[in-house]
């Protein structure tokens, strides 16, 4: 018998293998990412301080109501879903200083210099019987409203829109942060009320 | 000139097969790599709502989901079809969030604490109320980044 060596191992099957465990975490994986809309929410406060709620005048609160049966009520009527976004925008602005829209004070930022911003602060409540459809897309509408508000203000000023900045490029992140500051999130949501029997 | 004619008449030469697992490994590994293991056994039905102004959770890692929705249909002879909370893998009532927010956040590292987000994956047709309880609870365990899941609607003034 003379020397054979080791004899080689037959990899034939090897891909066989590999093939069956490719499938396994092919139909294993999931690729979705997770979306959603982010808020944050009010610490709890340290003892009863409403006087802070108080000071804000009654023109500068936007009232947004939605009712058991999904209604919305907004400021002064019942109104669809889709005029939301507008009502909000125009309130924000407030472009010919209507006094039932919101009051504008000064705000001095590094990129958009000395303007004037609305004081402006959503209320937002709902039923107990509310659906939570219909609140996330109410929650979606305000959020469009400001986004919009951000972009145009971006755009007007430096031809850039709002979502395309890229928050991990410095400069870019402080535009971001100042085109917040002249448009804030401002969403006040108060606790709900039972109105009407569910 | 005669080259060429015998190549012809030798017929289809056999692929090599022998590369053939390495691509399957490459693929094999991008696939172990990239996937995420479902953690949770879902007890409710969550259909969630849609929505555009959705931004991309970051981070999975610091993420903590909630899910609020009526039990399974096979589940709803034991737990009834009223909405229910679930964490982790077991349903919960509303004194567990604090425990499990906690829990949560003692197994993330320090700096990583302050980033916690929850992620309140709640089916549409939910009623306010329940969500408004959790919602309460978290204020009260201090974790304010919330996340209401939604799915990314399509635009339709984009399409115009």
């Amino acid at each position: 018998m003379a020397r054979r060596g080791i004899p080689e191992i037959n990899a034939g099957s090897m891909a066989d293998i590999a093939f069956l465990l490719l499938i396994f975490f092919l139909v294993a994986t999931t690729m979705d990412i997770d979306t959603g809309i982010s808020r944050l929410l009010p610490p709890m406060p340290e003892e009863e301080e409403l006087d802070d709620d108080q000071e804000i005048r009654e023109r500068n609160v936007f009232v947004v109501l939605i009712n058991k049966d999904d209604d919305l009520f907004v400021e002064d009527g019942f109104y669809d879903v889709s005029q939301l976004k507008e009502m909000t925008k125009k309130f924000f602005l407030n472009p010919n200083d209507e006094d039932n829209l919101s009051e504008k004070r000064e705000l001095t930022t590094d990129y958009f210099g000395t303007m004037m911003v609305s004081k402006g602060v959503i209320s937002l409540r709902n039923d107990i019987g509310t659906s939570y459809g219909k609140y996330i897309a109410v929650q979606n509408e305000l959020a469009a409203a400001v986004n919009e508000l951000r972009d145009e203000l971006c755009m007007q000023r430096f031809g850039r829109r709002y979502n395309n900045l890229d928050p991990l490029n410095e400069l870019e992140a402080d535009l971001i942060a100042d085109a917040k500051k002249v448009f804030p999130m401002a969403i006040s949501e108060a606790e709900p009320k039972s109105v009407g029997g569910n | 000139m005669s080259k060429f004619k015998k190549a012809g008449t030798k017929g289809l030469p056999s692929i090599n097969t022998a590369s053939l697992p390495d691509i399957v490994f490459m693929l094999l590994f991008f696939f172990m790599v990239t996937t995420v293991m479902r953690e949770t056994n879902l007890k409710v039905t969550v259909i969630i709502p849609e929505a555009t102004e959705v931004k991309k959770l970051e981070k999975k890692s610091l993420v903590s989901f909630i899910y609020i929705g009526k039990p399974h249909s096979n589940l709803q002879k034991t737990f009834g079809s009223e909405p229910r909370i679930q964490l982790n893998d077991a349903f919960a009532t509303l004194g567990d969030i604090r425990d499990f927010i906690t829990s949560e956040r003692e197994q993330m590292n320090e700096n990583d604490q302050k980033q916690m987000t929850v992620s309140m994956k709640i089916d549409q047709s939910t009623r306010m109320g329940i969500v408004t309880d959790v919602k309460l609870e978290l204020r009260k365990s201090s974790a304010l980044k919330i996340n209401y899941s939604s799915r990314k609607k399509i635009d339709e003034a984009l399409l115009r």
